[in-house]
């Protein structure tokens, strides 16, 4: 009941010098603002770099054929070289964590129609590759599973291919030589850019894997089979799983070393996320930095006013107010004016995160914890800010406050 | 510990100052009581103690030595902050400026002491500030700022404020140095009010026109009691009636009858 009374005491106060209230506030409000929006723009980059990650596919195991029983003498009789459709399957059937599987059989070649020609890679997948890959198509269709059974004679243009043939239109209804199989185009993938390593991405063509083990590749082993994961949490036990599939479907003895390696993306997704989140904390050190800043300027202000109301607080010591009712009401008024700066801060960065999303066409992202964060911190900065002032107030004689001028 | 019923008991209270190398004795060993219902007037010349021994009886200071005793309550003893609850409990204090609180209304300069009771004496501070608002005559101007009032009225809003504890001793530090003759003689017809419905008041002033009106005059000089005489008090209210009247005959006779009803309001 005093507690809340004396609260009243500080807000009436607050509301009664407008104009101070708002300038002790304003370094609150801008510093709160500054690490919102800092902490915002921090979060779109990492998400968008997340994104970018996806992209390769963090939640994508690669399984290639093993080098370490190439020419090693512990190749066994009955052990496999490569992988087979098998494998693949087995996977397909037995995995609880594939989400996706997709053997992948490369072959490199010309392709003729449109402009002209352009030596790149066909790729023969399954429909489970562009989602195992993140990879949508700019226009046209992915071919579908019945397609993919009978081998049909289609083919998914990556963005390069398509620039290079056929710069002045859609390359969607028209045909292709491929090694004088004709083909029909019946998509474009969305550019991907590329790869970290320099190699375009973009510079491939899909079509199915029977299509191009029958019509376009006499000597087309699976060079590698894709398995994408639900959650990219599952990647480790994924691994394990299906190292043990392969194993069992390779026929391999406990004794025997794998024939056949699993590659994941994880490692490169953790680097990644190292990197923003540094950044991240970077910004938000930053505007941290305007934080303190503001909440020295409460301090200013609250040792003026300390000075200014000498007199008020002799009378209320003189009618009995304690030096603890004086600092405590003294302490309550910076804390609510940091609170409520803080809260207008908080106002102001989303305002901000937001303005900089849609006019700058950056990812901003502003999370409740951010917000309480930022709450928690500014009342912090009034506490302590607070703290001095009021003890100067509450310390005051009252004989000396009350003759003050 | 004290054996009569007097409200306050000074015994062979000294202060003494350092200031720089040199010692200043401010009071020398006072001795005093006053019983419960005196209107008592501390008088002297500034630097005659007054003040000082005005800040121990107020609980504002504490004594070098000697003791002080206020209802009993040995205060020269008392920490910082029961000395604090000793003002806001037993004392009311009226000041020569006033010391109002700026832009806030008569009503909450009024309950302000409430604010600070630890004991919580009074449930409703709104009505308590009110009924005391209304002893002095403010009853009508509660919703008034400092700035909207006069002189008189601000400092019944400061013997309002005064009251509303309900203490056991009024202490008016020069309560009428800042206000006209008029208003001087309203402001110790209300004391004398008071002090007829039973308050016990201690006025310090160097001013002869505001102690005639007490019935006791206890005047220091370099920290020792002088003089302490009771004396049948003037009327203030008789002053009041003689004044108004008197300025309403020079009135008459100096100006001319159109003028009057703009004086009148």
């Amino acid at each position: 009941m005093r507690a809340f009374r004396l609260i009243k005491v500080a807000g009436k106060s607050i509301i009664k010098n407008k104009m101070r209230t708002l300038l002790t506030m304003l370094g609150i409000i801008i510093g709160v603002g500054a690490v919102i929006i800092m902490v915002a723009i921090g979060e779109g980059a990492q998400s968008q770099i997340e994104e970018q990650i996806q992209n390769l596919g963090t939640n994508m195991l690669v399984i290639t054929p093993g080098a370490a029983n190439a020419g090693g003498v512990s190749q066994g009789s009955g052990s496999f070289n490569r992988l087979r459709g098998e494998d693949a399957d087995k996977i397909r059937n037995e995995s609880i964590y594939a989400a996706g599987v997709s053997e992948v059989i490369f072959t490199r070649t010309q392709i003729v129609g449109g402009a002209g020609n352009w030596r790149s890679t066909i790729h023969g997948v399954t429909t489970d590759y562009p989602i195992i890959r993140d990879w949508d198509l700019s226009s046209g269709r992915f071919f579908d599973a019945s397609e993919e059974r009978t081998g049909k004679k289609v083919l998914i243009l990556g963005a390069t291919i398509a620039e290079n043939l056929f710069p002045d239109r859609d390359p969607v209804g028209e045909r292709v030589l491929v090694r004088n199989v004709p083909m029909d185009v019946i998509g474009v993938l969305e550019p991907k850019g590329q790869t970290a390593d320099g190699n375009d991405q973009d510079d491939v063509a899909l079509a199915p894997v029977l299509t191009v083990q029958r019509r376009l590749s006499n000597w087309s082993f699976i060079r590698q089979i894709l398995v994408n994961t639900y959650s990219p949490d599952d990647i480790p036990e994924a691994q394990e799983e299906i190292k043990a599939i392969m194993r069992e479907s390779h026929g391999l003895a406990a004794w025997e070393p794998d024939d056949f390696e699993i590659r994941n993306q994880e490692q490169l997704s953790e680097a990644a996320q190292g990197t923003t989140e540094v950044m991240t904390a970077l910004l938000a050190a930053i505007a941290s930095i305007s934080l303190l800043v503001g909440g020295i300027g409460i301090m200013n202000i609250m040792l003026v006013s300390v000075t200014e109301r000498t007199r008020e607080i002799g009378i209320r010591m003189a009618i009995g107010a304690r030096g603890g009712d004086v600092l405590t009401q003294f302490l309550i008024e910076s804390i609510v004016m940091s609170i409520l700066g803080g809260a207008l801060g908080i106002a102001l960065g989303m305002g901000g995160s937001a303005l900089l999303g849609s006019t700058m066409g950056w990812a901003t992202a502003v999370n409740t914890q951010t917000v309480v964060i930022a709450i928690v911190f500014s009342a912090a900065v009034g506490i302590f800010f607070g703290f001095y002032p009021a003890r100067k107030a509450a310390k005051l004689n009252p004989i000396d406050a009350l003759r003050f001028e | 510990m004290s054996e009569s019923n007097a409200v306050i008991q000074v015994r062979q209270v000294t202060k003494t100052y350092t200031m720089g190398s040199n010692k200043v004795h401010a009071l020398q060993g006072v001795d005093m009581e006053v019983q419960p219902g005196e209107l008592l007037a501390i008088m002297g010349a500034s630097g005659s103690g007054k003040s000082t021994l005005m800040n121990i009886i107020g609980g504002l200071d504490y004594p070098t030595s000697g003791s002080y005793h206020l209802d009993g309550i040995e205060v020269n003893k008392l920490s910082k902050n029961e000395l604090a609850d000793i003002r806001n409990h037993k004392i009311g204090f009226v000041f020569q400026g006033f010391n109002l609180l700026a832009r806030t209304s008569a009503i909450e300069n009024t309950e302000l002491p409430l604010l600070y009771d630890r004991q919580n004496r009074h449930k409703n501070h709104r009505e308590a500030a009110r009924k005391s608002l209304e002893r002095v005559g403010l009853g009508e101007r509660v919703d008034h700022h400092p700035n909207e009032l006069s002189g008189g009225q601000q400092q019944r809003v400061a013997i309002a404020r005064a009251l509303v504890t309900n203490p056991s001793i009024v202490l008016a530090d020069e309560p009428t140095g800042n206000l006209d003759s008029q208003t001087t003689v309203e402001v110790m017809q209300l004391f004398q009010e008071l002090n007829d419905e039973g308050v016990t008041i201690i006025l310090v002033t160097h001013e002869d026109e505001v102690a005639r009106y007490a019935k006791r005059i206890v005047e220091l000089r370099d920290g020792n009691i002088i003089k302490d005489i009771t004396q049948e008090p003037d009327s203030a209210a008789d002053d009041l009636k003689a004044l108004i009247a008197r300025k309403a005959a020079a009135e008459a006779a100096t100006t001319p009858s159109e003028t009057e009803t703009v004086d009148a309001g």
